[in-house]
């Protein structure tokens, strides 16, 4: 019985989400600011991926906006959680319209209007995308995700403009990315092996053969744009809260690119493969400061090259897709049952010879 | 009450006129064929009568439900369903994955008690899981449940199309020329598979087929269309002999010579 499976898989899952649970509780306490970092960093990215994935993985549908709707999250929710004060000296050129002026209001509530407001706007790009396909969409969300730029950089009464916003309060922490992160898993995890994740499957299996069968393209498109659009506001959230400054150009295609990269390198379809992929390189791109700084190679100085990361990472992506066309997970996931026929090998030849 | 009426539909594209003047009611229970050569205008009848083309002129009722119109999904909730010339399997899921995507135009649970592994949308997905083992076992596929649909061979995937169709519930079926590609044997087998099939789940089926002994086999009533024209309608029999069919199949000079 498939719902026993799950009652007994959610009891393991509940392990999990405890070990985690206490991982965090040591980290918080013992851990310095900068692994912290990365830990935050691991998690926001972790977020961002796997709703990535839900879009550009299960359901086919190769989206390029991400960075769009992390910059909506981040803003929608800065605009909430700052307070007054910061707002007045942010904003000095241009006030900031006016119900946001005066508000302040929790961490948890502006995240919950971020992840709202990411999601409206996904609902409402994605809706009329429905038509395209493949290299058409790329190219429509990726016009998209500039377009939200330019508007940001032009929309100095809400957004102030190409000057950002600066002095943020940290509000993220372990508890936030890591929640958020189990959360996110846990969400695009039920939804793909629900029914409904059957149908975006086949959607990006097969959209004409989907549709006969019944998969209204218009919902589950929806459903998938939304959904990961919602869980992109809240990463663009967290890293705002994180970072402490934002503006337009930190949600630039290159984020878009990095997110593609993890999504790729992890595997179009598995969530496990994600979240390998978005820790790694959240460590990677600390590990790889190194190779920006300035180096002497045989006697030879070679001054720092801002932006030598991305090309480490561009071949990593060539290498990848060169070798490993499906990624390092393919379409795999990590299962517990997995897992126990690696533990249990003889078990499972009793079980079969019932 | 007739399971479908087609009342007089034209499709054209551009000055082209793939189907015209095509008429048919179906009572419950019917088996019809649909001949003719290729480029007929056979499989766009199907597109019209699925909603993946909207017939230029005319009406088609579904149980006295007008449905031109209506969106693709839609036409398929309410009990049409159909399989492709070229196989369209999902292929990188499992053969049950495959049938199951079928059930899912009859889910009842709505996307938050799927994510929340609601009680009620747990037992729903036990019924689904259910409903599928049962299908595949109808096609003897149970035991390939869990190989991926596009590993299968050729006749196989035919099967599982067909098992994938039923999910939905259809009480109309049309299969889009289920025999292409098949040998003697195989053709033979899928001909008491479409009969067991309407019999087990009481379906008005539809069937597009080259393959003449399968359709003069199984077919109690034919229709045949070239150039988009109606040139006949009756009995198998009926059909071998008229000199419009022949005409159609083997040119002029054969249907003199044979008359």
């Amino acid at each position: 019985m498939i719902s026993k499976k799950m009652r007994n898989n959610n009891k393991l899952n509940c392990l999990v989400i405890l070990l985690v649970i206490i991982f965090v509780t040591i980290a918080e306490r013992s851990f310095d600011a900068y692994v912290i970092r990365i830990l935050n960093l691991c998690a926001i990215y972790i977020i961002l991926g796997v709703s990535l994935n839900l879009i550009n993985g299960f359901t086919g549908q190769f989206s390029l906006g991400h960075a769009g709707f992390m910059a909506i999250g981040a803003y929608a929710s800065a605009l909430l959680y700052m307070s007054p004060q910061i707002k007045e000296v942010n904003y000095f050129i241009t006030p900031l319209i006016m119900p946001f002026r005066v508000i302040e209001t929790s961490f948890f509530v502006s995240l919950i209007f971020a992840g709202l407001v990411a999601a409206l706007v996904g609902f409402l790009v994605g809706a009329p995308c429905l038509r395209l396909k493949g290299d058409y969409l790329a190219i429509v969300t990726f016009g998209f995700a500039e377009i939200i730029r330019v508007v940001f950089n032009n929309l100095q009464s809400v957004t102030n403009g190409p000057l950002g916003l600066k002095g943020l309060p940290i509000y993220t922490n372990l508890w936030w990315t890591w929640g958020i992160a189990i959360l996110t898993v846990l969400v695009v995890k039920n939804i793909v092996n629900s029914s409904y994740g059957r149908a975006l499957k086949s959607i990006r299996e097969n959209e004409s053969a989907a549709e006969a069968m019944g998969v209204n393209l218009f919902f589950h498109k929806s459903l998938a744009f939304t959904v990961g659009a919602f869980f992109a506001g809240l990463g663009g959230a967290l890293l705002g809260s994180l970072v402490m400054t934002i503006d337009p150009n930190t949600f630039s295609f290159l984020l878009t690119f990095q997110l593609i990269v993890i999504v790729i390198v992890g595997g179009l379809g598995s969530i496990t493969g994600t979240i390998i992929a978005a820790s790694a390189i959240a460590v990677l791109m600390e590990l790889l400061r190194a190779v920006e700084a300035p180096m002497n190679i045989f006697g030879l100085h070679v001054p720092g090259i801002p932006g030598m990361r991305m090309l480490i990472f561009a071949i990593l992506l060539m290498t990848v897709v060169l070798f490993f066309k499906q990624g390092i997970m393919g379409n795999k996931e990590w299962s517990w049952e997995g897992l126990f026929k690696i533990i249990f090998p003889k078990q499972r030849d009793i079980k079969e010879g019932d | 009450m007739s399971v479908l009426k087609i009342d007089s539909i034209y499709m054209q594209f551009g000055g082209l006129t793939a189907v015209s003047n095509f008429n048919l009611e179906l009572k419950e229970g019917e088996l019809v064929g649909l001949i003719g050569p290729n480029g007929a205008g056979k499989t766009t009848i199907f597109n019209m009568l699925t909603g993946i083309y909207k017939p230029t002129k005319g009406r088609v009722y579904f149980y006295d439900r007008e449905i031109n119109g209506l969106g693709v999904d839609r036409i398929t909730s309410l009990g049409i369903a159909r399989t492709f010339q070229n196989i369209r399997l999902f292929s990188n899921l499992s053969v049950l994955d495959n049938v199951k995507v079928g059930t899912h135009v009859h889910i009842k649970s709505p996307i938050w008690k799927a994510i929340m592994h609601w009680p009620s949308y747990l037992k729903e997905e036990d019924s689904i899981d259910e409903q599928a083992m049962e299908l595949l076992k109808v096609v003897h596929l149970d035991k390939l449940k869990d190989h991926l649909a596009g590993s299968l061979p050729y006749g196989e995937q035919r099967r599982l199309e067909i098992a994938r169709a039923l999910a939905t519930n259809p009480k109309l079926l049309l299969l889009d020329e289920p025999a292409a590609g098949m040998n003697p044997q195989e053709s033979r087998d899928l001909m008491k598979f479409i009969l067991d099939i309407q019999d087990k789940f009481k379906l008005t089926i539809v069937l597009i087929e080259h393959d003449m002994k399968v359709v003069m086999g199984i077919c109690k009533r034919i229709m045949v269309i070239d150039y988009g024209e109606t040139i006949a309608e009756g009995k198998p029999l009926e059909i071998q002999h008229n000199p419009e069919v022949i005409k159609a199949y083997l040119g002029v000079e054969a249907a003199t010579n044979y008359a």
